[in-house]
């Protein structure tokens, strides 16, 4: 059974949400991508998105698209990051060992490196699934197809500008899960989230059986908890990668416990309360 | 001898055409929409928003009447003889869109977008700009039909073209630079990209070139093709056949499929494209996607790119900030692999010597982009020989590149 699949089975019977952190590999260094995982892993975090650096990212804020940036400039390349996942995999660390972990990754890059080259390694690497965030559902189709028979899922984004005819569509098509973005724009933390969130995320519930993930926005313990009413899982992006925009001239250790600190308080805003 | 079709006055562009797009926006198999879903409502609302503007014979004629009263249209077709001597083989026509109101090619799309803006009920216009054409259009657009504006332009830019910078602010535009990456034109595009993501309800992205997602190279291309069609009528009337050939420079490729499109069906007209080759041929050099990338994806559009092997975009050079960009329009891509289209670089040594010969021989500043289309028009009027006639587009004046010539020869304007 895919990874994704199977937490969400065992989520659903504990009456459990998600909490999704989002690292950017090879920001500010592999190694300490690599170390991060286990530790927010045991910190609290149900499954990884791994952001692929990209040199022109469209829908990234300018946290991750500086992020993206540090990590390129260090000579990050698609191959180092499969590495990195692969080893964290054949260590068989017991926190690591069945967490998922989908790739956030441009078409760009799976064009260019080539569809079936590019999911053979993703899935070698231990990836459960993949969010394209430029390859809307029109184009979509052939890597859907080649995804799924690697047992990779195509996870596909519905936006508060999704009309919604279209969102149902892209509901039929989805795999894994949905990811939900919470606000028309691009990624980094919002102060407010627009109040017909919840109602929307409540209508797409009606059009679907999988997962709704929400993400975009999200940066604080109170705006999980209150997002937990209504989603499967809550995507933490802009606000981690901030804490890391200066781990390059601080001892790794202290960077991977102040991520495993933030993460541990947006994991215990997750636990149900008394 | 010209073949008796080629002397109708029957455009190409009122036959059916072969090059698409299709509904998903491909040219064969380039172009589509490979944009983020925040977007993709907004570019459908454009694309039937287009449509129906289009088919409306008002949106037509107010279309015309700002291109003949406001603009200046037709620009003139202009036989330049000393040129032609100097080039010393086939006579030299240009086509003369630098004599445009802001003086290049840009405003033809530029006011053809704001008057769809307008339409669709948006109060804002976004845009990026290279060299500052576009954006100088765009501001210009934006002052006349009362519509707010900003614009993204690189750093780099800024510095190199402050001329233009000045005069989009003098139109109450707002210029916001842009320091990311290379601080240039992909920069800019990234940026006005990211802005229209949390804004396009209230906001229209004008691009600039036929580049970008779905339908923007339709739109762009069709506003563009006003340079072809009027080429195309202009040489039959004063030279009584078609062109031999017809050049043009090639950045994203908006003055180039403006005036390619209407021949494309003319199949002894030869069409080249003239793309920056900077100082050299190694990645970061030049800015010739067509010559040396391949295709891929970047600014929502399948194309040629200039990426390294993980897809990453590279770094581009030119002289020319209009053509300092490592893609190109979709339908290029599909020209060049029909074979329809042949595509060459010119160096930035060869640009700056074809600006200095079109001042010195006819009294007329070319930008440094349309110096890249003089270069390579000497040269294929030399291969063509007498008796030929070739037309070289002409996309814009080069006032705003003095400081920048001035720098380069090492003799400053104070």
């Amino acid at each position: 059974m895919n990874r994704i699949d199977a937490l969400f089975a065992r989520l659903k019977s504990e009456d459990r949400r998600a909490l999704m952190p989002f690292l950017t590999a090879g920001d500010p260094d592999l190694a300490t991508t690599a170390a991060l995982i286990p530790e927010l892993a045991r910190r609290g975090a149900d499954v990884f998105e791994i952001g692929i650096p990209y040199s022109d990212p469209v829908a990234d804020g300018p946290v991750i698209a500086a992020s993206f940036h540090r990590a390129l400039v260090q000579g990050v390349r698609v191959a180092h990051v499969f590495q990195t996942l692969r080893a964290l995999r054949a260590e068989k660390d017991a926190t690591v060992g069945e967490t998922p972990m989908v790739a956030m990754v441009s078409y760009s890059i799976v064009n260019k490196i080539g569809v079936d080259g590019f999911l053979d390694d993703a899935a070698a690497a231990g990836l459960d699934g993949l969010i394209v965030p430029d390859l809307p559902v029109e184009e979509s189709t052939p890597l859907a197809e080649k995804a799924g028979r690697r047992d990779l899922k195509l996870i596909q984004l519905i936006t508060p500008a999704t009309p919604r005819p279209r969102a149902a569509e892209i509901a039929r098509l989805a795999t894994g899960f949905i990811y939900y973005v919470s606000v028309a724009g691009t990624t980094g933390e919002r102060k407010a989230l627009p109040e017909d969130l919840k109602e929307n995320v409540a209508w797409l519930r009606t059009q679907t059986e999988l997962p709704i993930c929400i993400g975009f926005g999200i940066g604080s313990p109170s705006q999980v908890r209150e997002l937990a009413e209504v989603a499967d899982g809550l995507i933490v992006g802009s606000a981690l990668i901030r804490r890391l925009a200066d781990a390059a001239n601080r001892a790794r250790a202290d960077v991977v416990k102040e991520a495993g600190d933030f993460v541990g308080d947006l994991a215990a805003a997750l636990r149900p309360g008394p | 001898m010209p073949a008796p079709a080629s002397t109708s006055s029957e455009t190409p562009a009122s036959r059916s055409i072969a090059t698409g797009p299709d509904a998903l926006g491909r040219f064969g198999a380039f172009g589509g929409r490979f944009v983020p879903e925040t977007l993709m409502d907004s570019l459908n609302q454009l694309a039937e928003a287009y449509e129906e503007a289009k088919a409306d014979p008002e949106f037509v004629r107010e279309l015309e009447y700002y291109w003949r009263d406001y603009v200046g249209r037709p620009s003139p077709l202009y036989r330049a003889e000393r040129l032609s001597k100097f080039a010393g083989g086939a006579e030299i026509y240009l086509k003369r869109e630098d004599l445009n109101h802001t003086g290049a090619h840009k405003i033809n799309n530029a006011i053809g977008q704001v008057m769809i803006a307008r339409r669709m009920g948006k109060k804002r216009v976004i845009a990026e700009t290279g060299a500052g054409q576009h954006g100088v259009a765009t501001a210009t657009a934006c002052a006349l039909f009362g519509l707010s504006c900003t614009i993204y332009m690189g750093e780099e830019d800024i510095r190199r073209q402050k001329l233009n910078v000045f005069n989009m602010r003098t139109m109450g535009a707002t210029v916001v630079p842009v320091g990311s990456g290379s601080k240039t034109l992909r920069d800019a595009c990234n940026e006005a990209f990211r802005d229209w993501m949390g804004s396009s309800r209230e906001t229209h992205y004008t691009i600039g070139s036929v580049v970008g997602p779905h339908p923007f190279p339709l739109i762009v291309r069709e506003f563009q093709s006003v340079i072809g069609r009027e080429a195309r009528a202009q040489v039959l009337e004063k030279a009584g056949r078609l062109p031999d050939a017809v050049v043009a420079c090639v950045g994203g490729g908006s003055n180039a499929a403006g005036i390619f499109y209407p021949f494309i069906n003319d199949a002894d007209v030869e069409l080249i494209g003239a793309e920056a080759g900077g100082r050299g041929g190694k990645p970061g050099d030049h800015a010739a996607s067509l010559t040396q990338g391949a295709p891929g994806v970047l600014h929502g559009s399948y194309s040629y790119v200039l990426q390294d092997d993980d897809g990453q975009t590279q770094d581009v050079h030119s002289i020319s900030a209009g053509l300092d960009y490592p893609g190109v329009g979709p339908e290029h891509a599909y020209w060049k692999d029909l074979g329809r289209v042949r595509y060459e670089s010119v160096t930035d040594a060869e640009a700056l010597d074809a600006y200095a010969a079109v001042a010195r021989h006819e009294g007329i500043l070319p930008a440094l982009e349309s110096s890249h289309a003089l270069a390579q028009g000497f040269k294929e009027a030399a291969r063509l020989g007498p008796g030929k006639i070739l037309i070289v587009n002409l996309s814009g004046r080069g006032d705003k590149d003095a400081f920048e010539v001035a720098r380069l020869r090492g003799e400053p304007i104070h």
